[in-house]
């Protein structure tokens, strides 16, 4: 294929729909994945995507969904591009369902919809309870249709090591990692669109999928690429425990009526309907996770002094609960070994999203030219808190958007960058193997990645203090300078997993840099960041997007302003209805 | 109560080197799964006879059967690796690839071809634009809930590990994409190309390759019913069949 073709990093949910879009417009892509596109990370999503189409009569609105998510957001989301998401999220619903996506249905045939965090209108439409994966395979099914007419070519099992810039500082290709060879190749592109998705990893133990390694955005990051908003980290309230991740139980569980509970004094004691009369066990997730870390942990009050609450669904018909929430409910028997028609499931709070991400502008671009972010790997849509199913729209919301303006930045003419440029790229990110495959010191990349994960879980996620925060950024120093001392056990040429591993665990611990000095320097509590120290939303002094610049001495933080213009601020309230 | 975990892990470094076999213990904790098994050797990679050694390769993602991704032999039964619970296997447990796919190495396969031949099927809709063009077909409940029993499938391979007519060396597509073929003949749109998936479907490689063993429904994770839907999709070829008869004399 042509060097013409546009790249694609990542296909989830945003990189399939940008590929469709710009396939569309008759231009050419190459796609690149870890893994084969159709087992990305998006498959996990359970519960639904957003769009108000009020089939139930409600009188919801595309406008009120944009109020409920510049309110769930705490006012940090700019403003006009969640709107533009939230104005466009029905036809990305009918999209949807023309391509065949398998959503539940009404008895008159109609979509159905569900209720969800932060809202009290029925806006989630939903298959099943994986409708993640039903979204991805019908996006990839149109993206193998444009495969099979020769305009898509797609990389898997290829890492993105870099991006290519030339004198100009304009992105013009990347350099990419054939896993099952080891073999880095340069590809020339008139344009470069991220969509590699969350950080997952960099907790350790979350909901997210093993492939969520924060490599991708860290390596354009260092390559001048700017972050905004890292230390707003979606801690979910509602997972299992287990020994390789934490999995997650749907809050469209309690949007199906789901309730939450412990026992206090001997009795039932239904905590978010007592404190959010008007919300109930559907207050958003930044608030929902305090609330159970404070009663488990200040309070002692989990079941058996156990690390747990009751999320119970024993009150809803067996019927219902198979054809709306049996995907969900699988994995709970499959892994917690118990019946959860009829008995109360145990969970806990667990990291589960990023709201932060590459800063881009109104058209998806990063401040580096002709390099776009889309996903969950840019920070564009959810402030300092997501509401549930808000992240499949946003994600194929701005894959619908990007397509036109990187394709038309796709056709300037441009001076071609000389082999030599390639060439060198390669040479680097060769180099950097060799490093690697050289490295024989005492340490054991994997020890370093669990004691990383354990502390920024424990310490970096729903309850944040400056003095804990200092501690953390000078461990991870220390991690930092054992990660330069690891001992390489397999040396093949041929997937080597090990390598590819110790490579990118250096770029987790500088974004976990990154998530600890942002979350250091804001002084207030906001959605998801919540520092007891400074208890209250600051809207004048913090009402601000974090930017965060590469350097090798230092990282650069410095704020820009919020666009506010069509929503005046107020206060955040789920005991009554607003 | 075991107080360890054995494992025996078939390796292999690559599609054209010598197979040989490892034996690695670990410590027993309770709930644990094969997968989790496979990232405690990873942590510190030594065989049951002390002799360190490299990490066996696998391929895993979500973790939560959903991606399909961590599908490899266990005990002779081929299944993920992230849904099998130790407390349920004989030990020692036996960890092999898959063997209808190339060796990328060790328990890791490269399923390409599974993708190639969904690509032939054409199994897709032909939407007309990604433009708002409104609300998709009506649908009733009942077709919902048969689509999307279908359309669950994530391409793991299972059935087609055991499908005695399926193979590298033959063009049979195998039950999942059979399957895929009814999902889309069933959606009201998607079934304006029916004659098309069901004129690939009938050529060499396509349904009559079945031999029927039902092997396949026997190991689908997603129970997704395959046996019937191959037996629904031979009644549209009879009808197709005529339908073409007729249009061509
Ligand atoms: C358990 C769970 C349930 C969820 N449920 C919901 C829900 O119900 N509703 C909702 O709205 N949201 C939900 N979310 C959030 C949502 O699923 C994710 O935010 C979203 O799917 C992210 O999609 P994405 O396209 O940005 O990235 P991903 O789907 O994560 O895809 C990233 C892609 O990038 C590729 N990639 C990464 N690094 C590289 C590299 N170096 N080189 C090449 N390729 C690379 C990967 O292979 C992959 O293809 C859920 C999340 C989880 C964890
Ligand atoms: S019925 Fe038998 S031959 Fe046919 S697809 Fe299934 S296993 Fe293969
Ligand atoms: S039909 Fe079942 S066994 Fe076959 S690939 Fe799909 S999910 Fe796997
Ligand atoms: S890792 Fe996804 S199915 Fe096991």
């Amino acid at each position: 294929m042509s060097e013409r073709a546009i790249i694609v990093v990542g296909g989830g949910l945003a990189g399939l729909m940008a590929t469709i879009r710009i396939c569309e417009l008759g231009h050419p892509v190459k796609l690149f994945s870890y893994v084969p596109v159709k087992r990305s990370h998006s498959v996990t999503a359970q519960g639904g995507i957003n769009a108000s189409i009020n089939v139930r009569g409600e009188g919801d609105s595309p406008q009120i969904h944009f109020e409920e998510t510049i309110v769930g957001s705490d006012f940090l989301a700019n403003q006009p591009p969640a709107k533009g998401m939230c104005d466009d999220a029905p036809n990305i619903v009918y999209l949807l369902d023309r391509m065949g996506v398998p959503f539940n249905r009404t008895p008159e045939g109609n979509l159905d919809f569900r209720g969800f965090g932060g809202t009290l209108y029925h806006r989630t439409a939903f298959a099943g309870a994986t409708t993640g994966q039903q979204l991805v395979y019908a996006l990839d099914e149109q993206v193998r249709r444009y495969e099979a007419e020769g305009l898509v070519e797609k990389y898997e099992y290829w890492s993105m090591q870099n991006i290519l810039k030339d004198s100009e500082g304009r992105c013009r290709g990347i350099a990419a990692l054939n896993m099952p060879t080891m073999e880095v190749t340069a590809f020339r592109a008139p344009a470069v669109v991220l969509a590699v998705g969350g950080p997952g990893l960099v907790f350790g133990k979350t909901t997210n999928s093993m492939i969520n390694t924060a490599s991708a955005v860290i390596r354009a990051f260092k390559s001048g690429a700017r972050f905004a908003n890292p230390e707003f980290v979606q801690v979910h309230p509602t997972a299992i425990a287990g020994l390789d991740k934490r999995r997650l139980i749907s809050e469209s569980v309690r949007g199906e009526g789901g309730r939450v509970w412990t026992y206090k004094d001997g009795k039932k004691w239904y905590f978010f309907e007592e404190m959010y009369p008007a919300y109930g066990n559907l207050v958003p997730r930044d608030i929902a996770s305090k609330v159970i870390y404070d009663i488990v942990v200040n309070q002692g009050l989990g079941p058996d002094g156990g690390r747990y609450v009751y999320l119970d669904v024993s009150h809803i018909d067996d019927d219902v609960l198979r054809r709306k929430l049996g995907g969900v409910l699988e994995i709970y028997e499959k892994f917690m070994g118990e019946d959860p028609y009829h008995n109360p499931m145990k969970v806990y709070p667990a990291v589960h999203y990023s709201m932060g991400g590459l800063w881009v502008d109104y058209s998806q671009m990063t401040n580096i030219p002709g390099l776009y972010a889309i996903g969950e790997c840019d920070y564009q849509y959810h402030g300092a808190n997501r509401l549930g199913a808000n992240s499949l729209l946003s994600c194929i919301y701005a894959g619908r958007i990007v397509g036109a303006p990187a394709v038309e930045y796709a056709g300037q003419e441009l001076p071609e960058i000389p082999d030599s440029t390639l060439a060198e790229v390669v040479g680097r990110e060769e180099q950097a193997f060799e490093e690697v495959f050289a490295s024989d010191g005492e340490q054991n990349a994997y020890q370093i990645q669990d004691e990383m994960g354990e502390m920024m879980d424990r310490d970096v996620t729903i309850v944040r203090e400056n003095a804990v925060l200092d501690k953390v950024a000078a461990e991870l120093e220390d991690l930092d300078a054992r990660a330069a001392r690891v001992g390489l056990r397999d040396r093949g040429r041929r997937m080597n997993a090990e390598a590819i591993f110790t490579r990118e665990l250096r770029d987790r611990l500088l974004y976990a840099k990154m998530i600890v000095k942002a979350a250091r320097a804001r002084e207030e509590s906001r959605g998801a960041h919540y520092k007891p120290a400074f208890a209250k939303r600051n809207d004048d002094e913090w009402l601000k997007t974090t930017l965060v610049d590469y350097s090798a001495e230092e990282l650069k933080i410095s704020y820009e302003p919020v666009d506010i213009s069509l929503l005046p601020l107020r206060e955040r309230r789920y005991d009554v209805k607003h | 109560m075991p107080k360890t975990v054995v494992f025996r892990i078939k390796r292999q470094a690559g599609p054209d080197e010598r197979p040989y076999w490892e034996e690695f213990e670990i410590p027993y904790q309770e709930r644990l799964n094969v997968l989790f098994c496979l990232q405690t050797i990873q942590r510190n990679p030594v065989t049951r006879l002390g002799k360190p050694t490299s990490a066996p390769v696998w391929d895993q993602s979500c973790l939560e059967e959903v991606c399909g991704a961590c599908t490899m032999i266990i005990n002779g039964v081929v299944r993920q690796a992230c849904t099998a619970l130790v407390d349920e296997l004989e030990q020692p447990i036996v960890l092999e690839p898959l063997t209808k796919f190339p060796l990328i190495k060790d328990l890791m396969v490269d399923r390409k071809r599974f993708f190639d031949d969904l690509k032939k099927s054409k199994t897709w809709v032909a939407i007309d634009g990604t433009h708002a063009l409104g609300a998709g077909p009506g649908c009733s409940q009942e077709l919902q809930q048969i689509r999307y029993a279908l359309a669950r499938c994530m391409t793991c391979g299972c059935c087609l590990e055991v499908c005695p007519q399926y193979g590298p060396e033959r063009p049979f597509v195998g039950a999942a994409v059979l399957a895929q073929v009814r999902l889309f003949n069933l959606h009201p749109t998607g079934a304006m190309q029916a004659d098309e998936r069901l004129e690939e479907m009938s050529k060499p490689g396509g349904i009559t390759d079945c031999g029927n063993a039902q092997n396949c429904v026997r190991v689908c994770p997603k129970e997704i019913p395959l046996t019937e839907s191959i037996a629904a999709l031979g009644r549209q070829m009879v009808g197709y069949g005529l339908r073409k008869f007729f249009t061509k004399s």
